[in-house]
């Protein structure tokens, strides 16, 4: 198996992604250069990590679309590859038309770094066998609220996309607590703003979202 | 455009003394050029020469058998082993922050990190110290939401996580608020860069942000005391951009790892001036700039604004011989401008050139060399070492001793509904509100997050490749603290200074590490005025004892005077603060304890009972809103000894929980572990429940430590051998906290007074 972490400028969770892939949970892992326009031979899952890509100062993700890199990682996606966004990779997703509806300020209108809880709502590569369990994971984000049009909801509900959901409290005000989506032609996208490879050592005081992480390493080597 | 001419008033008019002007002329034998006069107000001011601190600061402890790289450089270094070490220091952004908190606060969070990575390391952690002024000042709700959201907006947009600092109230900083920024990183011991301009000849490069005018004169604005008039000063605030400062992080590491270069520094204060003037007088060398070759993004501008300009963002590399290609290339990689500005020089004077007229960005071509102009000449030591230096007369403040006379036992006292109030103090209660716009977690290396012990805990990946490509990094463990109870300084400040530095580095041992080094943010008023300057000076002395019986050396620091304003009726200084940040080092992650009371452990208090000292306490501020009384004292050697003993039991993994006393005393203290381990105790209180001193009494050197009953005989050992003295109070258990002879309190409500502190502040 082999694992790539896309690294924009300005990416600054790259590292917690490569801890939590290469150390935690041993998979082969690389970083990939926005600039490069390949994604090395036999990539089985591709990470785009939190951060401020290209410095966020216009909408979140709206200019990391553009990077060389982001053509490759499309078409990766769309042969059915996985690909995983976190954080600001979720931003970018929704802003390249990887995944539906677009992450805004938070309702209360502050960064919020702090664990959450979240259920996981949909069976996925990523949450197999997960089902109805509830994590606790980190957020930190400014721009993680989840909106859509009322179509493109229901859709995502008929259709069971909602991975994960807050419980107990909604940290920014997303519609139907949304904290994360599958998406692509085989489910093989995942985006969310909660942080599971910053949950994935005892020492950080959860694990939960190492689950996430070990759920899609089973998948790529069932494939 | 016709230059001003240089006399007396100009000089002035820069903040130069008539005598410090005649020095000037007297070194360079001539008039200074207009240009000249500019770079002497800089380099001479308060900021850039320490010219009223120098002579006391070198009475502080910087040597140990850990440091590297003691003060003088851009960051200290301390040996962690292994072959790694920790580099930090601490930094004001007063001024700036006051008149633009959010850029002034983002910009002083700039600049700190460039200054730790400019040492090859790579950051870790952030902390920030801020005061403010009283909770119901106009100005302070305003300020304290833009500091924090500056804070938050640089330093989670580069992705360093901001892990611990303190919060503060008092009306003394009505006009002056405190912003100190305080970085870690990690840096291979083999791999240290230095400010240097070494090896004559070798190429000077410019990196990173284009320079415009936003902050010139920003140094001399920090040297000055505010009045009325201090708002006309906005355009000498820096502004900041986190995203390419990162670019600037990741291209520096990157070319620090190709081995290309003989010396490095950021443009902080005083811009190109500085660090240029700076690297030259470390190596003893020469510097000649060619100032049509640096990159602006503001039209027309004169030498003097380039060499004034606070652009943020941007540093000054000497290269190996032949390699600046090389840096030039891996520049490009990550789009950042870069160009060789100069060369070093043997010269020993540091030499400005640049065409009249000339600008590049009107497109025309760079002119030829014989059209170039010398704009300023001068020998560098005289900017450095031979800067003013004074020794300012120092006059005790009278007020001092007059505050001691107040008796707090005239004060009405409700054990009950007090702690509560304390609890919902703004200056005691729940920072949440202001951690939580941090991201606290960036890195994966978090392991005690804010509020949750008396230090936060961070663990370290030693990455030979400095890039994140090296498989299964060792880990080293390391903890940081800032703090300084600025009242106790205000009343007795060698008493206070020396408990200051008591206190971070208990906070240290409270979790297990042991302090291997200090930086220091000295924050205080005017030095013109005999009994700030007299502050100052005891100040010191008692940061040099407390260091001396700890035995833990400063490493780095910064000095912050003028933090006063006249508003019409007379000067008004803020509380002397000498803030202490602090690094500790954890041997192993199981040693690490927090706060938290948890299951069935018995209660304990280590240290002296003390006196009970209520003066400058915030029990009497809560009653009064006055800093006044008798101040605690300290006894140095008992807190070595307690402090040796804490890292000990830790170490032994004997203690379940720990956590010093300090504002609110042993009441708040014993509150501040039921709340946070939701677990409620059953304790008696040395002295008795009935009296304010004992409960909320703030003597130094007292710990409320909790271990399991099977410990009991090895913890009591281990006190009598160390010599410091072991009082079990209770036991941990239940829901409540409940006082022997006293009242009680459930954990929930406690919670909910502890998580409304701010909301008087921030709604």
């Amino acid at each position: 198996m082999k694992a790539v972490v896309v690294q924009f400028p300005g990416s600054n969770a790259d590292w917690d992604a490569m801890r939590a892939l290469r150390d935690v949970v041993n998979v082969p892992t690389e970083f990939v250069f926005h600039k490069s326009t390949a994604l090395p031979a036999g990539t089985d899952l591709v990470v785009l990590p939190g951060g401020f890509a290209h410095g966020d100062y216009l909408r979140c993700g709206a200019i990391a679309r553009f990077s060389p890199i982001m053509a490759e990682v499309r078409r990766h996606a769309e042969r059915g590859g996985f690909l995983l966004g976190i954080c600001n990779g979720f931003q970018v997703l929704t802003e390249a038309g990887l995944l539906p509806g677009a992450l805004t300020r938070n309702a209360h209108l502050r960064f919020e770094c702090r664990d959450v809880r979240v259920r996981v709502d949909a069976e996925g590569a990523f949450t197999a066998g997960l089902l109805g369990e509830e994590l606790r994971i980190p957020i930190a984000h400014a721009e993680g609220r989840y909106q859509a049009d009322e179509a493109t909801i229901a859709q995502l509900e008929r259709d069971k996309r909602v991975a994960f959901r807050y419980v107990g409290d909604n940290p920014n005000g997303s519609l139907h607590d949304i904290a994360g989506i599958y998406g692509g032609p085989k489910r093989n996208v995942l985006g969310l703003m909660p942080h599971p490879e910053r949950a994935c050592e005892p020492a950080l005081g959860s694990s939960d979202g190492k689950k996430i992480l070990t759920s899609i390493t089973r998948a790529v080597l069932a494939r | 455009m016709s230059e001003p001419v240089v006399d007396a008033a100009l000089a002035k008019e820069h903040g130069l003394s008539q005598e410090e002007y005649d020095r000037a002329c007297a070194a360079l034998g001539r008039t200074p050029s207009f240009t000249e006069l500019g770079v002497f107000s800089v380099m001479w001011s308060e900021h850039c020469s320490y010219k009223s601190s120098r002579v006391h600061l070198s009475r502080l402890p910087t040597k140990g058998r850990r440091v590297i790289q003691g003060p003088g450089e851009n960051a200290g270094v301390v040996d962690i082993g292994d072959g790694w070490t920790a580099v930090f220091k601490m930094e004001s952004h007063n001024h700036p922050s006051y008149i633009e908190p959010y850029q002034g606060a983002a910009t002083g969070v700039g600049g700190i990190l460039r200054d730790v990575f400019t040492m090859g390391a790579r950051p870790v952690a952030l902390m920030d110290s801020l005061r403010f002024g009283a909770p119901d000042h106009p100005k302070t709700r305003g300020l304290m939401t833009g500091v924090v959201a500056g804070i938050a907006g640089y330093g989670n947009a580069i992705g360093v996580p901001t892990v611990a600092g303190d919060v503060q109230f008092d009306s003394a900083y009505n006009g002056n608020i405190l912003v100190n920024a305080f970085a870690l990183g990690v840096a291979r011991k083999d791999k240290l860069f230095f400010g240097r301009a070494a090896g004559v000849g070798n190429a000077i490069l410019y990196v990173g942000a284009r320079t415009g005018r936003d902050g010139i004169h920003g140094a001399t604005m920090a040297s000055a005391e505010f009045d009325e008039e201090s708002e006309a000063k906005r355009p000498t605030v820096q502004v900041g951009d986190p995203f390419m400062e990162k670019l600037l992080l990741e291209a520096c590491l990157e070319i620090f790892n190709a081995d290309v270069l003989e010396g490095v520094q950021d443009m902080g204060a005083a811009g190109l001036t500085s660090s240029t003037v700076e690297m030259a007088g470390r190596a003893g060398t020469g510097v000649e700039l060619d100032l049509d070759l640096i990159p602006r993004r503001a039209k027309k501008l004169l030498p003097y604004e380039i060499l004034l300009s606070e652009s943020q963002e941007r540093m000054v590399m000497v290269a190996r011989p032949g390699m600046e290609e090389r840096v030039l290339e891996i520049c490009k990689k990550w789009d950042l401008d870069a160009c060789v500005i100069g060369r070093v020089t043997d010269t020993g004077h540091w030499v400005i050139k640049a065409t009249p007229g000339y600008d590049p960005l009107s497109g025309e071509p760079l002119p030829a060399e014989d059209q170039k102009k010398i704009y300023v000449d001068i020998p560098v030591p005289v900017l450095t070492d031979d800067a003013p230096k004074y020794e300012r007369p120092c006059v005790a403040d009278p007020r001092k001793t007059e505050r001691y006379s107040f008796d707090p036992s005239t004060l009405a006292f409700d054990a009950k509904s007090d702690l509560l109030d304390l609890l919902s103090s703004p200056n005691v209660g729940s920072r949440a509100w202001v951690y939580r716009q941090f991201d606290h977690i960036v890195r994966v290396g978090t392991a005690l997050r804010p509020g949750a012990a008396d230090a936060a805990v961070v663990r370290v990946f030693c990455d030979e490749s400095m890039m994140g490509t090296s498989p299964m990094p060792r880990e080293k463990w390391l903890a940081v603290k800032s703090d300084c109870n600025g009242r106790f300084c205000e009343l007795d400040p060698k008493t206070g200074a020396a408990m200051a530095v008591a206190e971070v580095c208990r906070n240290l041992a409270c979790v297990g590490a042991e302090a291997i080094g200090l930086t220091d943010c000295l924050n205080f008023g005017n030095p013109q005025r005999p009994e700030i300057m007299a502050q100052f000076r005891d100040a010191i002395d008692g940061m040099r004892d407390a260091c001396v019986a700890l035995d833990v050396p400063i490493v780095s620091g910064n000095v912050s005077l003028y933090n006063e304003t006249d508003a019409g009726d007379g000067p008004q200084a803020i509380l002397p603060t000498p803030m202490i940040g602090g690094v500790g080092l954890i041997e192993k992650p199981n040693d690490v304890v927090t706060m938290a009371f948890k299951g069935e452990a018995i209660v304990a208090l280590l240290g002296p009972v003390g006196a009970g000292a209520l003066g400058g306490s915030e029990w009497v501020w809560r009653k009064t809103g006055k800093v006044q009384g008798t101040p605690p004292s300290i006894d140095l050697a008992a807190e070595a000894r307690l402090q040796k003993l804490l890292v000990s039991l830790c170490r032994r993994g004997l203690l379940t929980s720990a956590h010093d006393c300090s504002e609110g005393g042993i009441a708040v203290a014993l509150a501040e572990c039921a709340i946070a381990g939701n677990t409620g105790a059953t304790v008696s209180i040395p002295n008795g429940a009935d009296k304010p001193s004992s409960l909320f009494g703030e003597d130094p050197t007292r710990v409320i430590v909790s271990y399991l009953p099977a410990q009991e005989e090895l913890v009591r050992r281990a006190a009598t051998e160390a010599g410091v003295s072991l009082i079990a109070l209770g036991r941990t258990g239940g829901d409540s906290l409940v006082i022997e002879g006293g009242p009680s309190w459930t954990v929930y409500e406690m919670a909910v007074a502890h998580a409304k502190a701010l909301e008087p502040v921030v709604g």
